[in-house]
């Protein structure tokens, strides 16, 4: 049970949040072709390391904040 | 049981082999076995960076079926079923393969319409498959909770009699020996660190254990293979999550089929030597760390006992977790990549144990053929780009 | 004590494990090994237990040395496999518990109690945990005196400042330090899931045995184990006794048992020399071998030329650092040299091993050891603490050995002694090629067995490394999984059974519905009726009647589960344009327009209507099944992707109770309980008094009938429903509402639609606007699969049969055989029509065309049709004028809390120790963005303000949304921590938070330091007072 740190609510199980997988990725605007679109909703980072995530606290605050955590070891840090 | 004396050399990588696979799993091994009976390829090395087999095929919960829904998943997965029922003999090795039928149990309307609408699809498809009311599912599995007191009663079922289980560690090793026999080398140890791309096309693997030429590199690292991936330049839209699993202590035969249900989410079956096996769903989060939360094992055993109130004073013996791939449509992607050379067959997510054999000859074709086997064509990288999506999250029941 | 074993009566004492009581009754065979047959007795005194398996009542498979004795006791032999009772009924209670704490100390043997001291006295919140009922680990098997008297007395002088948690074994260690602890109880286990900020290991050492000849035979036993029967229960193993030294122990053992009784042949000992002993020392010898009588059981041991006659083989064959939940945390285990064993290496946590589970082997040293552990764990070292004296010799190294060699027909040595696994086995692992001893274990099986390779684990590497000649640190051990010790899945699913298996989801109508004797179906956790069957109707009967009523006169639903989203905000227009496929930015203040939601995918997410009920005030509605989805999508994108939109989101679906009013007949009814909304227009909404109490009716349509949703907060609900009925209307459920809809061809999502489907392939490009540069999935719908005109399409199907209804999910072919064109997705009889008809999605068909639906056996032939088969000019909207102005409804408004039906019963659990009641009425209203200055906070710019306080503009009523249920007394803290995983204590609880409790989402409050205030939502209310009094029948 992964304890994240919500940084309205303090420290919380991992239960009280939705994973919201790679953070910074923002949706595209404008023309595109089909493959930047398709990069955009499907194609992820996903690193054996530290890795820029996103939690949503939906039984707390509901609010979404980002963590950097190492999917192996998963020690979370702040975002740099 | 009695295993053979001899399964596999331990050699030294050559400089150089037609074929490099990249992992050595059940995929991985299956692919080396197939390139060699069925193409004659055998200058072919199983590069495996842990212990053979040592990744998701040591920790899966053996389940065997090809009922999903859509045409060519059955396909797939039915080929797969079909290689299954010969396997034993034509590896001379006893898999405890047993096809003692897998139930897909149905617990609310919406349960019941898409079990229906998947036995139907799947009749019409070749594969064998039943709906059962829950009078039936309670003959065909006596110790099932059917009672309309529980919380979500079951309504009915889904079943494959040809579906089951198999020892998983007796298919690794059955296919290794036959591959090793074949003179394909499982080179052990050997984590393949980069790739030599020249002009576009790959020419060699850089490993813990050195340079190693390829003609053709094959990745089959299942919950690696972004990583890989990530080292040739190639972006994946997969998502490595655990997938936790256990096993209860020994207990005489208790439980003779497989039983799976969505709603109440576990799937429980009993292996040949009297551990009740069960899984559930992936945890949320994306992890290479093989283990997961406890609270996801809690809420599975909450649900077991909804099913099986007899199993209350079963105690669970060990946990463990593998790295499954999951895919946006819980679909594999099979064939050839931006760089030329380069093959990929990965995105098995929680569902690759059941298709081992089939995505191994299939993969064995692509890689043989330089171009992905009719069966691998729909699921093909490009299908996210298309819109060509092949959306098994219900068919891959559970775990999605 | 009375017990019996395979049904021979027998005696123990107060205090024995079934293991003492057996050996105390001179039972040698316990049971037979799971392969081999082998006759196998008791080998150990505690959890690492490989051979004494047995049955105990209807528990199918348990160590007896970890079952504590008690009077009745039914216990059977096994061979090796547990047998589940198919008939007993499991009557234990197992229960959770959350804990957090400063340190967790885990174990209760000398480093463990130093560690509780030290840390406890530095003023740190300390919780100790030990899985045996006394405390003192190893001290409770000894006969060590400190300070010159017993070891047991310094225990129980200590003064402990901790919670002390005895029959607990931390059988998990998890991320972020989360321990999980059984403890047993008699009436049923207790799941302990404790976060730690820091965890001292001191979980001690497991003795090991040796591979050699004939070392399973009942009567060989470890030595520490034998010791522990002697002194700790006060009965002998055997009679006449051999010691098998590897270690210095062996030497206490031979002591200890020839202080009991036991006479001590000779102790054999491998390293060079011995030690001083008053008995025989055969030093720089092995156990070669072991002989046995006609049952198998021990006789004599061979050590080399020498034969003792002896029916007890005492094996010190050294120690194990119990590192179990050391690996489990992530630590990386190394191998000792020194001690011959794997120690604890590099941590991984916030945790630190002490004593005897880091090699530290001596009471003194362990003693010292802890008092640093528990300072470090503290952070501060507190001055007094004190090492007692003690005589314990210091031990030598001692010998490295695993196995000895079998000669030619001697008997086989194993290795792993309940999987049977022997050395040969091992070896011909290896044989095979093999090198990782992972591959050996599962080659072989060792390490599966019910010891979790306790005692297997290290023989097995030690037999690997010599056979393999490579040092044991290079063949490494094999993963430590949790949990430690086997833990059943009733514990593990707590009181999460049955009905609080996952809670059901009520709307302020269900008793009413119950009353009247509704048929539910489950639609997510709700509970919903299906149908309303009359005088011993059958489901098509009903429906047939409630689908009449509802076209020819006036029918009523409780639509109360649609999600509702308040939506306020400057931008709140130009958020829903761009998450919807159509406008809202231009739809005037009070009209309704329904709209679909797409994924980022093109795939149609979810539908439902939308009012606008002021220029920046929206209201929502969604289906039942996605309401918490969609509330949650629209606050991922406008916390990540808009953050510069002023919009907010409240959920108000347990605020609104909802009846939907519909038939020709309809305007009767609202006439009659909201007067003011007769004239509403179609697609039109009115704020109005309902039953005279603020209300809401939006004319809004599912059948194509009249009709209206009027909502009232929720405790009027039920006065509403019942006024209406009174009215005249039918009450309809689901399937009635399904069938009115589908004959207008409205798709329903999750049914029409199962993501793979675009609002295009349902027919509805007419809802994808055009004008819109983008919405959420548009870009999507440009995709070449997306794009294709070969998609399946949404089309109507009449079988040729009009009575034959074809089963949804039939499969249609041209000819009854593939390939599929599609899948039926609705079918119904129809009271309208008078026949059946369906829905389907196929692609390449159009109106007229002929298709074989096949489901099962059965093969219908059916037709093609548009998708609409009732009204299709929507002439039906308007239904029929008022015939006359009812008076209105005459009838009490009567308010219901959510939780109004449990007050007896509340009443009745409660106890002066913990008391729980339902709170009266209080207005309530969340606040977005300005600081109220009052209220509870709930997050960045969020607040709940309870109370007669005059609301200000932009504040949501969602006096409905929550009820409030206090707990108070002494035992309330007891109560929540069984279910609630936040910390609690005063010194870092805030005051009240949102957090869970059960499965349910709630603010706790702690208004005085024994009363706390629970909010839930009111449709979860009936789970959480359910599973409430449940937790106080406990208490």
């Amino acid at each position: 049970m992964l304890l994240i740190d919500c940084p309205s609510c303090g420290p919380r199980d991992e239960n009280e949040f939705h994973y919201g997988g790679q953070a910074g990725i923002a949706c595209p605007t404008g023309d595109m072709t089909d493959e930047r679109w398709a990069e955009y909703v499907f194609m992820r980072d996903n690193p054996k390391g530290w890795f820029h995530e996103r939690w949503f606290h939906v039984h707390g605050c509901r609010t979404w904040f980002t963590v950097e955590r190492h999917t192996v070891t998963h020690e979370i840090r702040k975002p740099r | 049981m009695t295993h053979p004396d001899f399964l596999w050399r331990n050699p030294d990588p050559k400089p150089a082999y037609d074929v490099v696979i990249v992992g050595g799993g059940g995929h991985g091994l299956a692919t080396a076995y197939y390139l060699a009976k069925n193409h004659g390829l055998t200058n072919v090395a199983v590069l495996e960076r842990g212990w053979l087999a040592g990744g998701n095929m040591a920790r899966n919960t053996t389940i065997i079926r090809s009922n999903y829904l859509w045409d060519e998943s059955a396909a797939i997965y039915e080929h797969s079923l079909k290689l299954w029922e010969g396997l034993s003999d034509e590896l001379d090795y006893d898999l405890q393969f047993s096809q003692r039928g897998v139930l897909n149990l149905a617990h609310n309307l919406g349960d019941v319409r898409e079990g229906r609408r998947r036995v139907n699809a799947n009749r019409l498809n070749g594969v064998d498959a039943e709906w059962l009311d829950a009078d039936e599912v309670k003959k065909f599995c006596p110790i099932i909770n059917v009672s309309d007191r529980a919380r979500y009663p079951v309504m009915g079922a889904t079943l494959q009699r040809r579906g089951g289980i198999a020892k998983h560690d007796h298919v690794a090793w059955a296919l290794a020996r036959q591959a090793d026999a074949y003179g394909v080398d499982l080179i052990q140890g050997c984590e393949v660190t980069g790739f030599e791309i020249t002009g576009g096309r790959v020419t060699a693997v850089e490993t813990s254990r050195g340079r190693i030429a390829a003609g053709k590199v094959a990745l089959a690292a299942a919950g690696h293979t972004s990583v890989l991936a990530e080292r040739a330049g190639i972006r994946l839209p997969l998502q490595s999550h655990p997938l936790q699993a256990l096993v209860s202590e020994l207990l005489e035969p208790v439980l003779d089929c497989v039983v799976m249900s969505n709603a109440v989410h576990v799937y429980v079956s009993q292996a040949h030597k009297g551990e009740l096996v069960m899984g559930a769903g992936i945890d949320a989060y994306n992890s290479y760390g093989q283990r997961g939360g406890v609270h996801v094992i809690e809420a599975q055993m909450a649900a077991a006992l909804e099913l099986f109130p007899i199993f209350s004073r079963a105690r669970v013996l060990r946990t463990w977790a593998g790295i499954v791939d999951v895919s946006p449509d819980a679909s594999p992607i099979i064939g050839p990549t931006p760089v030329d050379g380069l093959y990929i067959n990965a995105g098995w997510g929680t569902g690759g144990f059941k298709a081992t054999p089939g995505s191994g000859w299939v993969y064995a074709h692509t890689l043989a053929h330089e171009r992905p086997h009719p069966l691998a064509e729909p699921f093909a990288l490009d299908r996210f780009t298309t819109g060509a999506l092949i959306d098994e999250h219900g068919a891959a029941a559970v775990a999605h | 004590m009375r017990f019996t074993f395979d049904g021979r009566p027998m005696t123990g004492e107060p205090g024995d494990t079934l293991a003492a009581a057996l050996l105390r009754n001179g039972v040698r065979v316990v049971g037979r090994s799971v392969d081999l047959g082998r006759p196998r007795g008791i080998f150990a005194a505690g959890p690492e237990e490989p051979n004494a398996l047995v049955r105990v009542g209807a528990d199918p498979i348990l160590a007896a040395t970890t079952v504590e004795l008690h009077d009745g006791l039914e216990a059977r032999s096994l061979r090796g496999k547990g047998r589940v009772d198919l008939d007993a009924v499991d009557e234990r209670r197992c229960d959770k518990g959350y804990l957090h704490c400063d340190v967790l100390v885990v174990g209760g043997g000398p480093a463990g109690l130093a560690a509780t001291l030290a840390a406890g006295r530095s003023g740190a919140r300390v919780i100790l945990v030990d899985d045996q009922p006394r405390l003192g680990g190893d001290l409770l098997n000894s006969r060590l005196l400190l300070d010159g008297a017993p070891a047991l007395d310094w225990v129980a002088g200590l003064d402990l400042p901790a919670r002390v948690l005895t029959r607990t074994t931390a059988a998990g260690y998890y991320d972020h330090n989360y321990v999980l602890a059984v403890e047993r109880r008699a009436r049923g286990e207790r799941l302990w899931h404790i976060r730690a900020r820091r965890v001292v290991l001191a979980t001690g050492a497991h003795e090991r045995s040796v591979a050699f000849p004939g070392n399973d035979r009942p009567g060989v036993m470890l030595a520490a184990s034998a010791r522990a029967y002697a002194n700790r229960y006060g009965v002998r193993a055997g009679r006449r006794a051999v010691v098998f030294a590897c270690a210095d122990s062996g030497y206490e053992a031979a002591e200890d048992l020839t202080a009991a009784g036991v006479d001590v042949l000779a102790v054999v000992d491998p390293r060079p020399s011995g030690l001083p002993a008053d008995v025989e020392v055969l030093a720089g010898q092995v156990v070669t071998g072991t002989t046995a009588d006609a049952e198998g059981v021990l006789t004599g041991v061979r050590a080399g030329a020498r034969h003792f006659d002896a029916d007890l083989l005492a094996v010190a064959g050294g120690w194990n650092p119990a590192v179990h939940l050391f690996s489990q945390s992530g630590g990386r285990t190394r191998f000792d040299e020194e001690l011959a064993a794997f120690v604890p290496g590099t941590s991984a946590q916030a945790e630190r091993p002490a004593g005897a589970c880091r090699g530290l082997y001596g009471t003194r040293e362990a003693i010292a050891d802890g008092y640093a552990a528990g300072a470090e764990a503290a952070g501060r070292t507190v001055p007094g603490l004190r090492v007692p004296e003690c005589g314990e010799r210091p031990l030598r190294r001692p010998a490295a050995l695993w196995l000895v060699e079998r000669t030619p027909g001697s008997e086989p040595a194993f290795a792993d002694l309940h999987r049977d696994v022997t050395v040969a086995d091992l070896a011909r692992a290896t044989g095979t090629g093999m090198r990782s001893v992972e591959h050996v274990k599962r080659y072989t099986t060792a390490g599966t067995g019910a010891d979790q390779g306790k005692t297997s684990g290290a023989v097995v590497v030690g037999v690997m490394s010599a056979l393999l000649g490579a040092a044991p640190g290079q063949v490494g051990t094999t993963t430590f999984r949790p949990p430690y010790t086997p833990v059943s899945f009733a514990t593990l699913a707590g009181r999460d059974r049955g009905a609080l298996s996952d809670p059901v989801r009520t709307t302020a109508l269900h008793d009413a519905h119950v009353a009247r004797g509704a048929v539910f179906e489950d639609v997510g956790q709700w509970k919903r009726p299906w149908y309303f069957p009359r005088d011993g109707e059958d489901m098509e009967a009903a429906v047939r009647r409630e689908c009449h009523a509802a076209r020819t006169a006036v029918a009523a639903m409780d639509a109360s589960t649609l999600g509702k989203i308040d939506i306020r905000g400057a931008d709140a227009g130009e958020f829903l344009d761009r998450v919807y496929t159509n406008m809202y930015s231009t739809l005037a203040v009070g009209a309704c327009r329904y709209g679909v939601m797409c994924g980022a995918d093109g795939m149609v997410f979810d539908d439902g209507t939308t009012t606008r009920l002021a220029d920046d005030h929206y209201l929502t509605t969604t289906t039942t099944g996605n309401a918490a989805a969609v509330f949650d999508w629209l606050e991922e994108w406008r916390q990540t992707e808009w953050p510069d939109l002023d919009v907010s989101f409240t959920s108000v679906t347990d605020h609104w109770a909802t009846v939907a009013v519909a038939g020709p007949r309809a305007r009767q009814v609202i006439a009659a309980v909201a007067p003011e909304a007769v004239e509403l227009a179609f697609m039109r909404y009115a704020s109005v008094p309902v039953l005279g109490v603020p209300g809401r009716v939006f004319r809004i349509s599912f059948s194509g009938e009249l009709a209206y949703e009027v909502n009232v907060p929720w405790r009027y609900g039920r006065a509403l429903w019942e006024a209406v009925l009174e009215l005249g209307a039918v009450p309809y459920g689901t399937e009635t509402m399904h069938v009115l809809r589908a004959e207008k061809g409205f798709a329903i999502v999750g049914q029409e639609t199962d993501g793979t489907v675009t609002p295009q392939d349902l027919g509805m490009g007419w809802i994808v606007s055009a004008r819109k540069p983008d919405f959420v999935g548009k870009r999507s719908h440009a995709r070449p699969d997306t794009a294709r005109q070969d998609r399946k399409r949404l089309v109507g199907l009449l079988a040729d049969d009009p009575a034959a209804l074809v089963e949804e999910g039939a499969q249609l072919t041209a000819a009854g055989v593939a390939p599929m064109l599609g899948h039926v997705t609705s079918s119904y009889h129809s009271a309208a029509l008078g026949r059946t008809f369906s829905l389907a999605m196929a692609r390449n068909v159009s109106p007229g065309d002929r298709l074989t639906a096949v489901s099962g056996n059965v093969a219908h032939p059916v037709t093609v049709v548009e998708p609409v088969f009732y009204d299709p000019d929507n002439t039906r909207r308007d239904g029929d004028p008022l015939v006359e102005s009812p008076a209105p409804y005459a009838g009490e408004c009567r308010s219901e809390s959510p939780a109004a039906a449990f007050a007896a019963r509340f009443e009745a659990a409660s106890t002066p120790r913990a008391h729980l009641r339902e709170v009266p009425f209080e207005p309530m209203w969340e606040v977005r963005g300005t600081d109220p200055g009052a209220g509870l906070r709930l997050g960045p710019d969020w607040w709940l303000v309870t109370g007669d306080v005059p609301p200000r503009p932009g504040w949501v009523d969602v006096s409905g949304q929550r009820t409030v249920l206090e707990l108070a007394g002494p035992a309330a803290h007891d109560v929540l921590i069984t279910g609630c995983p936040i910390d609690l204590d005063p010194s870092v609880f805030p005051g009240h938070a949102q957090t869970l409790l059960a499965k349910t989402s709630v603010i706790l409050e702690r208004v005085s330091p024994e009363t706390y205030r629970i909010y839930v939502r009111s449709s979860f209310a009936r789970y959480l007072a359910e599973w409430l009094i449940d937790a106080l029948e406990a208490l």
